[in-house]
This record gives structure tokens, C-alpha cells and sequence, in this order.
């Protein structure tokens, strides 16, 4: 579905306004709500986040093959996606893996676009993925440190990540 | 430790200092979701593993070294009003209070570290402090965090951090809060500031007792949102270095304007706010928190000499509903609870 103020992008954030009793429904990109003053916190309920998501129809799923029906059930744990709109709940860690495509809109909305964790690691983790974490972190922080314009900073950091990979 | 000992007296984090900003921030509060991995999320587990792995966390945390002494309370075994005690307490969630099946509480003996056991997740633990002592709280969680996971093993993903059953706690799982006290901002219509302020830096504010309470009255938890794609140390950080001093500084204002324009409305406040707890003979909770609220502002501002600072946060905690039951020993209707919620403050408030 695309924005409906500026036609070209995909629209993200839909909006349901009751008024009066009457029904209106606003589809727009990121970049057209902000510039309208909308920001969208999580203060959305998640269980109504997901119904929007899921009821975006099947243009928003690419690949209709893979088009998961909400019904479907984990193996795992026999979560599905209709139960969770529900309960707001996931039923065991798989379910990320398993409800991928659904969930990540869904965590991108309400971690404020982000979808790569940062930040602490339990000492089980294989050393692997310690290492990629870390990169992350030092990526991030590259990033905030040119922001700043601080290069002294930076040129350090960009030295520790060229090391580390 | 058993909920009934636990009436009598504050929570020790509640108490609080006496500088500037512990008359503002109340108390700090940490607390990080964990999810065991080779289990399914509580809403899928059975009951029978939920017990077991009750039982293993339980045993854990009962076998490691907490810098205090712990108990354990089963939750599902408890009455109603030492359940109700547990979450005016702060020492359990609302949810936790009223969830069913086999689930507990390991309390530290000064109740400034809980770990809730099959909450929302498998795992909640949290730490308290007094004012603004955020890194403090996380030293102390991370360093406990750390000692749980050498003999739990953690549900982890490398994009997406730490497992939870709900995606809003995805990644570090960390929930960092404080609690605040603005009674100047609201009185001088001001309060707008502070939401947006809270907006502006993806916070979330809720009421006195956290998620689904309303902010009624003058005290606040402000929390974050975001647990993805920020590091633990940053959201701290952003707490302790950018938010919190920036709405420290709005009410502190506020409450210079009150001082400084309005110093007889404050003091008319202030003096009905005494008059009213020194003589009512019902008093409702809510009424008690607005007045005492109004009372505590005064004593911050030196416009009451005569009432410690301690006196009032010991009626805060002590004249809610299952408080004053277990100190009674019996249940207690609303009137009846009323009548001797009026009957404390009053003795407490003429002693003086």
C-alpha cells in the first residue's frame, strides 16, 4: 500500500480516527507523518499494531507462496499469530524465527526502527557472536562519534573495528 | 521473612535522602527480562513444567550469593492480601499478583533486589535504590544477571538479544525507571512539559504502580521503551545524564515560581493539606496520597517545620489497603479501613 499523501513510498503507519462515529482510516510513509507531526511511540497497544500489520493484505507479504495464513501454528509451542494479536504474548523463543516476516514490522515500530540488539551478551553465547555484537557496538558508536564530529574519536574506533574484523 | 512482618514499616529504598533531587526522584528501579532456553514462553508452557522450572530457578537464586539475605514467597499459595501488600510494596507486579498457576517472589531481606519467578517471562529480577542511583542499580543487576546465567542458561538470539515473550522487551530486556515527585509542575499547570519531554525521548509514564495504573495524584514512573538497539549502559546513561535532570530542573522551577508568586496558594495548600490529615475521620487512600503529597511538597519547601520528612513516606506506604489489613489482622471493609487509615494519620501527625 502506498503513502497517500506523497504516492511513492510503502505506507507504515496507518491511522484509525473515530469521530463522530465515523470511521477514518490514513495510510502514510514515515517521512509524511513526521512532516505532519506524528510520531508514533508505542503507545499503540501491540495487539492492535499487529492487526494492522496483518490485515495490510497479502501486497504485504512479497513472496505470496510464503503468505502465512494468522492461523498457522508454531511447531514448536502451536503459538499463531491470531492468538498473539490477541494476547500480546509469544509462545516460545522460535516464534521469532517462525512469524519472521509479521513480527519484523512489528519490532521495528516499537523499538523505534531498530531490529539488531546492542548491549549486553550472555558468556554462553559462542565467541562468534560475541564478536559480531561487538562490532555492531562499535559501529554504532562510529557512528555517534562522527555525528559529533568527533574524529579523534572516531579514527580510533574505525582502527578497533578494522582490528576486530 | 513473611508479608505480615513487612506492615509495620517503609520499604528501605522508599525512605530516601534529603538532598534536592531525592525530594524529586523518589527511587530508582532496574529490571531485566530472562527467558530460560529449551522452554516454551509462559503462555504455551504447561503446568507441570512451569513448576519445574519454578523449582530451578528458585533453587538458583536461593544457592547464590545476593549481598543479602533472600526469601522466597510462592505467590500461588498466598492469600489475596499479602499479595496485595507484595504489589504496594513494589516487591511484585499487579500481574504477578493476579496471574494463576505455580509462580514466586525471592525478596532480599532490605527489598532492594526481587526476582519474580513465571511472570510475563520466566525471569524478572529487579533492583531498587533510593533517588537517582541508576548505575548503582546497574551494577548490581549486571553483576547478578551474570552470576544467575552461570547455571541458567539464557534464551539469546544474536540480532535480537535476549528472548521475550512479548517483542516490546526484545534485546536487553532492560526496563531502567524512576519514580518522581512533581507536585509543583501539576499545581502551576505545567505538567505538559513533562509528558512532551517524556514523548520527545520515547518514555513511557505511568501512575504510582507502574504499567496499567493511571498517574494519578503527583508521583510518576518514567520508563523507557526502547530495549533494542541500545545498550544497557546507554539508556542509563540518557536516564541519569539527559531526562532526569532535565525534569528535575522543570519542577525545581515550578516550585521557585510557587515560592516566589504564588507563596500564598502554596501555603493555603499545604496548611488545608495538614488540617484535614490532623483531624478527618475517614480518609480514603486516594485522599491520604493527594494530601500527604501536598504535605511532603511543604516539608521540601520549608514551609513545615514541625513534620519530619520520614514521618510522611511511612504514611505513604503504610496507610495503603493491605497494610493497614495485615496490621489489623483481619480484613477490613472500606469504611473500617478508612476509619483507621484516618485514625494512624492522625496519631502519627499530632505526636509531632
Amino acid at each position: 500500500m502506498l503513502c497517500q499523501a506523497c504516492k511513492e513510498h510503502t505506507a507504515t503507519i496507518h491511522l484509525t480516527e473515530l469521530a463522530d462515529g465515523q470511521r477514518c482510516e490514513t495510510h502514510l510513509c514515515q517521512q509524511c507523518a513526521e512532516s505532519q507531526g506524528l510520531t508514533i511511540k508505542s503507545q499503540i497497544p501491540l495487539n492492535e499494531l499487529l492487526n494492522t500489520l496483518l490485515s495490510a493484505g497479502p501486497e504485504a507479504a512479497s513472496d505470496s507462496s510464503a503468505s502465512p495464513q494468522s492461523d498457522h501454528p508454531c511447531p514448536g509451542c502451536g503459538m499463531t499469530l491470531k492468538r498473539f494479536s490477541k494476547e500480546s504474548l509469544l509462545g516460545c523463543p522460535h516464534d521469532y524465527e517462525e512469524f519472521e516476516n509479521e513480527l519484523t514490522p512489528l519490532i521495528e515500530q516499537t523499538q523505534n526502527g531498530k531490529t539488531q540488539h546492542v548491549g549486553k551478551i550472555p558468556t554462553r553465547v559462542p565467541a562468534q557472536h560475541h564478536k559480531d555484537i561487538e562490532l555492531k557496538n562499535l559501529q554504532r558508536q562510529l557512528a555517534a562519534a562522527i555525528k559529533n564530529e568527533d574524529y579523534e574519536t572516531a579514527a580510533q574506533l574505525r582502527d578497533q573495528i578494522e582490528s576486530a574484523q | 521473612m513473611k508479608p505480615v512482618d513487612l506492615c509495620k514499616y517503609p520499604s528501605s529504598w522508599f525512605a530516601g535522602g534529603t538532598d534536592i533531587l531525592s525530594e524529586v526522584v523518589i527511587s530508582s528501579r532496574i529490571r531485566l527480562a530472562r527467558n530460560l532456553a529449551g522452554y516454551e514462553f509462559l503462555p504455551c508452557l504447561p503446568a507441570e513444567s512451569q513448576r519445574q522450572l519454578q523449582d530451578r530457578i528458585k533453587e538458583v537464586l536461593l544457592s547464590i550469593d545476593l549481598g543479602e539475605k533472600v526469601a522466597y514467597i510462592d505467590i500461588d499459595h498466598a492469600s489475596k492480601v499479602e499479595r496485595t501488600l507484595l504489589t504496594e510494596r513494589h516487591l511484585i507486579s499487579h500481574r504477578h499478583a493476579t496471574a494463576n498457576g505455580p509462580r514466586g517472589v525471592v525478596i532480599a531481606e532490605d527489598e532492594a533486589f526481587t526476582a519474580m519467578i513465571n511472570e510475563e517471562d520466566h525471569l524478572r529480577i529487579q533492583v531498587y535504590a533510593s533517588g537517582l542511583q541508576l548505575h548503582a542499580c546497574w551494577q548490581r543487576i549486571n553483576r547478578i544477571d551474570d552470576t544467575i546465567e552461570q547455571k541458567l542458561e539464557y534464551a539469546f538470539d544474536k540480532k535480537l538479544g535476549y528472548l521475550t515473550a512479548c517483542p516490546t522487551n526484545l534485546g536487553t530486556g532492560i526496563r531502567v525507571s524512576v519514580m518522581l515527585h512533581l507536585p509543583a509542575l501539576k499545581m502551576t499547570g505545567q505538567f505538559d512539559k513533562f509528558i512532551s519531554a517524556a514523548r520527545e525521548c520515547n518514555l513511557a509514564v505511568r501512575g504510582l504502580f507502574g504499567e496499567g495504573t493511571d498517574a494519578t495524584g503527583d508521583f510518576f514512573q518514567l520508563s523507557n521503551q526502547v530495549t533494542l538497539g541500545v545498550s544497557e549502559q546507554q539508556v542509563v546513561d540518557d536516564f541519569t545524564d539527559n531526562i532526569v535532570p532535565r525534569i528535575i530542573d522543570y519542577e525545581i522551577q515550578a516550585r521557585k515560581t510557587l515560592l516566589e508568586k504564588k507563596p500564598h496558594a502554596l501555603d493555603d495548600k499545604v496548611q488545608r493539606a495538614i488540617g484535614v490529615l490532623r483531624s478527618a475521620c475517614l480518609i480514603s487512600s486516594q485522599e491520604a496520597l493527594y494530601l500527604l503529597s501536598n504535605v511532603r511538597l511543604g516539608i521540601n519547601l520549608g514551609r513545615i517545620k514541625d513534620i519530619p520528612l520520614s514521618t510522611v513516606n511511612e504514611l505513604f506506604m503504610l496507610t495503603q489497603p493491605a497494610h493497614l489489613q495485615l496490621r489489623a489482622g483481619k480484613m477490613l471493609d472500606p469504611d473500617q479501613r478508612d476509619t483507621l487509615r484516618a485514625e494512624i494519620i492522625r496519631n502519627k501527625l499530632s505526636h509531632n
